[in-house]
């Protein structure tokens, strides 16, 4: 043999190898790269942060579970729109097979149109913007509540902690942020109020405002003028203790503020930052059952990775991001292959029943959304979000109205 | 809408503004001599936040005490910063001034966010959370005693520049730059001055108000901006301008957040920054040149 003839043979087996069933056998055993973008910094940084450590966490959990094996490709949005796009695009060229993320409904929204342009799944593990899923899109799955579903499960809460408590309030008013995730809420409490005739109260004033503003003074000097009976409150974190604070200052103390299914009031930084002010804030949001096998499990794993931390601070962030991923490692062992497609179809076939957070197994429905999530009343009690309700879940009695915070 | 609710929201806007306008009123005093557009600026309030948020840290300092030290550092900076940086550019095009500052403003940011991550920071003092009862009026002590501060240095810089030798011979730096050195004024040296003294200024505006609103690193372009809208609408280069813009802009921002939209109220101070630019480009207490 000489060399051409050499060349010929090495070309000819490298062919055969490329296009043979056993170098797809070696693709198909290749470990699951999973894009993880959540909003690191910016303004929502704080909660991008704490979904990471759900997303940390899971490739060991998961390894043990289910023998898979997976790699974060970790991405930054940066709070912003158009950088969740471009970070995408940018995972997706560098080989992810599944998305996950982003915590908000906007960055879902552009991530989505990436994620159906190249055919790749995108599993959202918080953002309520029920238009995502109405979009008819192949690869974009949610493991979360929409917005409709928080403000009616949220509403629900309310109408039992008022039952619980033997209160009575007549008027409330209304403040949310005015992002998309704000006005998708805002738009399903002004819809869905109305038809719930058990409650007792009527929204005098809907106060809107941007989810970055620094100061809202005038926000709560406005809310403050309608004498109503308590805050019904759509928030972020850092608006959520700008406004706390401003309540003081301006002494406004209602009967309660109670978030109907939003983020903010519930989070570390909201008890680091306010101490006792963040005591008795009540916020009714899809949570984790406590008593799930699985949840002690990622409990676990999470006091190992954060020695000094309480999942109780994070259990929304962490137990959606861990869900999310869970349901990529899932899907990819049952079809073996990273093939998007072959992902996307194993992905709307899931079936988990041992889960983390409350209500129904995880199961996609034709629009890739997860329905019968459950939602729970956390009321910030001791420097800690508490199950107050509903009863069965419930670790504490609720406290409302809420006493003078001085006296708390 | 009653009168005393209209009442709290003018005179919140009215000590917010004075704050602003002491942070705009260094760019406008650096900008009346050197003739430089610093748009680094509201970076560098940003980073007088953090100095005063990790002096409360770690020597419990009150900011209104970290003014001192605060401003006497920035003082050295920005002197340093004019003498070493931004002098040899001065006698070149505008648009290498501008890439320059920009440049250390991006510098500025990724800094901050190196040393103190993306956590929004402030401080915790209890009087922050007080306010004081004037019959119907609600007066937020954090934001009463910052304003006082805003008008007590905001009248030094004021009287420094009127009555001392120095500051006469700034000005004269600013109004006739060829008189001045003709005369045998240093005005590199004068230069390097004005741009400390106008750092020195934007500190004590970031000691107060970190009082008034929590830190992160990516506050400062906004800050710039509004700093540009401010002495744009009281007029590049006057000083009283810039302490009247302050003042017009918190003050529109609140009546417009409680009387139209709240999360409309930035919409104001543009909607005022194209009024003042069609109909008196100068600023309202500006020079027509």
């Amino acid at each position: 043999m000489n060399r051409r003839h050499f060349n010929k043979a090495i070309a000819a087996a490298g062919v055969a190898a490329a296009f043979s069933p056993f170098g797809i056998v070696r693709a198909q055993a290749a470990r699951l790269k999973v894009g993880v973008l959540l909003p690191r910094s910016g303004f929502m940084g704080f909660i991008g942060q704490s979904n990471q450590k759900g997303a940390d966490l899971a490739p060991g959990v998961i390894r043990e579970m289910l023998g898979v094996d997976i790699e974060l490709m970790n991405a930054d949005t940066e709070t912003s729109v158009d950088t969740a796009r471009t970070r995408a695009e940018r995972l997706i060229q560098e080989g992810a097979h599944v998305l996950v993320g982003p915590f908000d409904s906007g960055a879902a929204a552009a991530i989505a149109q990436v994620a159906e342009q190249r055919g790749v799944p995108f599993i959202i593990n918080i953002a309520a913007a029920p238009q995502i899923t109405e979009q008819g899109y192949k690869f974009v799955f949610r493991n979360f509540q929409t917005a409709p579903d928080i403000v009616r499960n949220g509403l629900s809460l309310i109408g039992d902690l008022f039952r619980a408590t033997n209160t009575v309030p007549r008027t409330a008013v209304f403040m949310h942020v005015n992002d998309t995730f704000g006005q998708a809420m805002a738009k399903g409490i002004g819809a869905i109020l109305p038809t719930q005739t058990q409650l007792p109260f009527k929204i005098v004033e809907t106060i809107s405002y941007d989810p970055a503003a620094k100061d809202l003074t005038v926000e709560v000097g406005k809310a403050k003028s309608t004498n109503a009976d308590f805050l019904l409150l759509v928030c972020r974190l850092n608006d959520a203790i700008i406004l706390r604070r401003e309540m003081v200052k301006q002494r406004w103390n209602p009967m309660g503020v109670v978030g109907p299914g939003s983020p903010g009031m519930y989070e570390e930084q909201f008890f680091k930052t306010l101490g006792k002010l963040s005591e008795h804030c009540i916020s009714n949001v899809p949570w984790y059952n406590a008593n799930a096998e699985l949840t002690k499990v990622v409990e676990k794993a999470f006091l190992k990775q954060n020695p000094k931390d309480r999942l109780a601070y994070h259990g929304l962030n962490v137990g959606f991001t861990f869900e999310a991923i869970l349901i990529a490692a899932d899907a990819f062992k049952r079809a073996r292959s990273t093939d998007p497609k072959t992902l996307a179809e194993a992905i709307r076939q899931t079936n988990i029943t041992s889960k983390m957070m409350l209500g129904a197994p995880i199961k996609f429905n034709a629009k890739g959304q997860v329905e019968g999530i459950g939602s729970a009343c956390l009321q910030n009690l001791n420097l800690t979000p508490t199950v107050v309700l509903p009863t069965s879940a419930a670790t504490a009695k609720p406290v409302f109205p809420w006493p003078d915070y001085k006296k708390a | 809408m009653q009168l005393d609710q209209v009442a709290n929201v003018v005179i919140a806007g009215l000590l917010t503004g004075l704050v602003y306008g002491l942070m705009a009123l260094g760019l406008s005093v650096i900008f009346g001599v050197v003739r430089v557009v610093n748009f680094a600026h509201g970076e560098m309030m940003t980073i007088a936040m953090y100095a005063a948020v990790v002096l409360y840290a770690a020597f419990e300092l009150d900011p209104f005490l970290a003014v001192v030290p605060v401003a006497i550092a920035f003082f050295i900076f920005g002197y340093a910063m004019q003498a070493g940086l931004i002098n040899p550019f001065i006698t070149r095009p505008e648009h290498s001034q501008f890439m320059l500052l920009v440049a250390v403003a991006i510098i500025m940011v990724n800094a901050l966010l190196v040393i103190f991550g993306p956590a929004a920071r402030n401080v915790q003092l209890d009087y922050l959370l007080e306010s004081i009862e004037a019959g119907p009026l609600l007066i937020d002590r954090g934001k009463l005693y910052a304003a006082l501060v805003a008008v007590a240095a905001a009248t030094a810089f004021f009287a420094f520049f009127k009555f001392t030798l120095m500051g006469k011979a700034i000005r004269a730096c600013a109004d006739n730059n060829l008189g001045a050195r003709v005369v045998g004024l240093n005005v590199k040296h004068l230069y390097a001055l004005t741009f400390g003294l106008g750092s020195a200024c934007v500190a004590v505006a970031g000691c107060m108000m970190i009082l008034l609103v929590d830190v992160t690193p990516v506050l400062g372009p906004a800050y710039t901006l509004l700093a540009f809208v401010i002495v744009i609408v009281g007029g590049l280069g006057s000083m009283g301008g810039a302490l009247l813009g302050g003042v017009l802009i918190g003050v529109s921002e609140a009546l417009a957040g409680l009387l139209i939209a709240p999360s409309a109220k930035s919409m104001f101070s543009f909607a005022l920054l194209i009024l003042v630019l069609l109909f008196r480009p100068q600023g309202l207490l500006g020079k027509r040149t």
